[in-house]
């Protein structure tokens, strides 16, 4: 049977951590979530890795495979070249906790500082053809690869001024919404750190759910942030219609 | 903010992820420098009834001492430089923010994005879009212009490269996110405006191409100068097919 070498990040927080290595037989269909689950069943039981669904639905097992960010259980291991040892990492974006699990909470907190969906009173009919550009919004399963992969949080740590794209797709649902009645235009241009934001997407491309991060979230949201604050013309016409 | 994560080199990525902004940097860098050098050679722009786009609409003033094609490039110039695909195009390969996907280049806090002045300045792309689409009236008139020969109908290769060219960047327009963000995107409920809904529809499914009309015009527009070009200079004849 085949075999694969597997340098497994192993460390705690705080104390830093090396690579070890373990060798696994390779079977067909197997993903890369098999291959740490044998290490763990037979080497090392105290490996740390978080997973739930083996489905690529829950969002639980994001990690870095010779360095691109992807689900364990959805990263199939004919698709690496096994002729070279397999890296894995924890995200590198969130604090360590424990070999691959990392602390996820920051995105947590966020999401708290975003105003939830408010509709109007009384009686709400809407539309399908009102609803169907949320609906790619709400395939996410909050895996925060995005926010791993996103230059702004990885590289420059700008957590202190960015949202990140996980979160421009929550605002963008909600603010996109037909029957929602708050304005989340002043927190994006602020707290929310659009600007931070240069557009090279790939938060888009690393997106197990596919939904076009990118183009379908961020790109209208700051077209809305510029009508409201970038764009003379709209703004003395507001001032003209007295708004 | 202290980054806790687990720190490693650069990138872990085994691939070759340095071809695609180096191929974007050499193919950006050969059209700027192509265009910087028609501009300034300031001649070979017509050939009649030809007239090569980087010089239309044709504005020769007294008053202006220098190649008249800086006084149009300026916008689709402008259109292309804040244009949200161009931005990362040139963004990943000329700044190297970032040069590809989990690579990291840069330092923890050293960066604001286009937050302060002048990548401020990129939220005023939908006024370049006005001004290009100006011109884009112009290469329209050129493109209609370049089928006719002594008053009458004909047809030349140059005659189907300016249209080709009018048509590849009016393709380029249409896919613009803030044309598609003009054009509805900004409803939010779409049942009230069918018509709204039934255009940006479509655009969106331009939209969805905006990299392949940036490239395809962006490609085609340097040909049809050079055509333009080398008709004029002599260098070739245009051959007619009517
Ligand atoms: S497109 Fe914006 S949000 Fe997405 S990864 Fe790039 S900088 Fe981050
Ligand atoms: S948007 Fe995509 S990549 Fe980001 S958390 Fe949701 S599913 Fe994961
Ligand atoms: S275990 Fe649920 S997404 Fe991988
Ligand atoms: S986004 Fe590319 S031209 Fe407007």
């Amino acid at each position: 049977m085949a075999e694969a070498t597997i340098m497994v990040f192993r460390g705690e927080a705080h104390q830093g951590g090396e690579e070890k290595e373990y060798t696994v037989p390779v079977q067909e269909g197997m993903v890369v979530l098999d291959a740490l689950l044998y290490i763990q069943a037979n080497y090392a039981g105290d490996l740390a890795v978080r997973w739930n669904c083996k489905a690529a639905k829950c969002g639980s097992c994001s990690a870095e495979i010779n360095g691109k960010l992807g689900l364990t259980c959805k990263m199939r291991m004919d698709s690496l070249p096994l002729e070279e040892p397999v890296r894995v990492y924890p995200m590198k974006t969130f604090p360590l906790i424990k070999d691959l699990v990392t602390d996820v909470s920051w995105n947590y907190e966020i999401e708290k500082r975003i105003p939830p969906f408010a509709p109007p009173e009384g009686e709400l009919t809407m539309y399908q053809e009102d609803i169907d550009r949320i609906q790619e919004f709400r395939k996410c399963i909050e895996c925060f690869l995005c926010q791993n992969i996103c230059h702004v949080l990885r590289t420059h740590d700008r957590k202190d001024s960015f949202f990140g794209p996980r979160y421009m797709i929550k605002i963008a649902e909600l603010q996109m919404h037909p029957l929602d009645t708050v304005d989340r235009t002043e927190l994006l241009n602020g707290d929310g750190g659009m600007g931070f934001c240069n557009i090279t997407k790939c938060c888009t491309e690393v997106c197990p759910e596919n939904i076009q991060i990118t183009d379908n979230a961020i790109i209208p949201l700051k077209e809305r942030v510029a009508d409201r604050f970038f764009d003379p013309l709209l703004w003395i016409l507001r001032k003209l219609a007295g708004k | 903010m202290a980054q806790a994560g687990v720190q490693h080199s650069m990138t872990l990525r085994t691939d070759a992820w340095w071809v695609a902004p180096l191929v974007t940097f050499v193919m950006l860098s050969a059209f700027v420098v192509y265009t910087t050098w028609r501009i300034i050679e300031n001649q070979y722009y017509l050939a009649e009834p030809y007239l090569s786009p980087l010089y239309s609409p044709l504005l020769l003033l007294d008053w202006w001492p220098l190649s008249p094609a800086i006084l149009i490039l300026w916008a689709p110039g402008g259109f292309r430089l804040t244009c949200y695909y161009y931005r990362k195009a040139y963004y990943r390969s000329f700044v190297l923010s970032p040069p590809a996907c989990a690579v990291d280049r840069g330092k923890p806090g050293e960066y604001c994005g286009e937050t302060r002045f002048p990548l401020i300045l990129q939220n005023l792309h939908r006024y370049f879009f006005y001004a290009a689409g100006v011109v884009l009236v112009f290469l329209w008139y050129d493109a209609f212009k370049a089928f006719v020969f002594d008053e009458k109908f004909g047809v030349g290769v140059g005659s189907i490269v300016l249209l080709l060219n009018a048509a590849l960047l009016t393709m380029y327009s249409l896919s613009c996110h803030s044309f598609r963000h003009m054009i509805g995107g900004k409803l939010n409920v779409f049942s009230k405006c069918p018509t709204r809904f039934m255009l940006w529809k479509a655009v969106s499914g331009f939209n969805e191409h905006h990299m392949f009309w940036a490239w395809f015009s962006l490609i085609v527009v340097s040909l049809t100068d050079l055509y333009v070009r080398l008709v004029a200079s002599g260098a070739i004849q245009d051959v007619r097919f009517i």
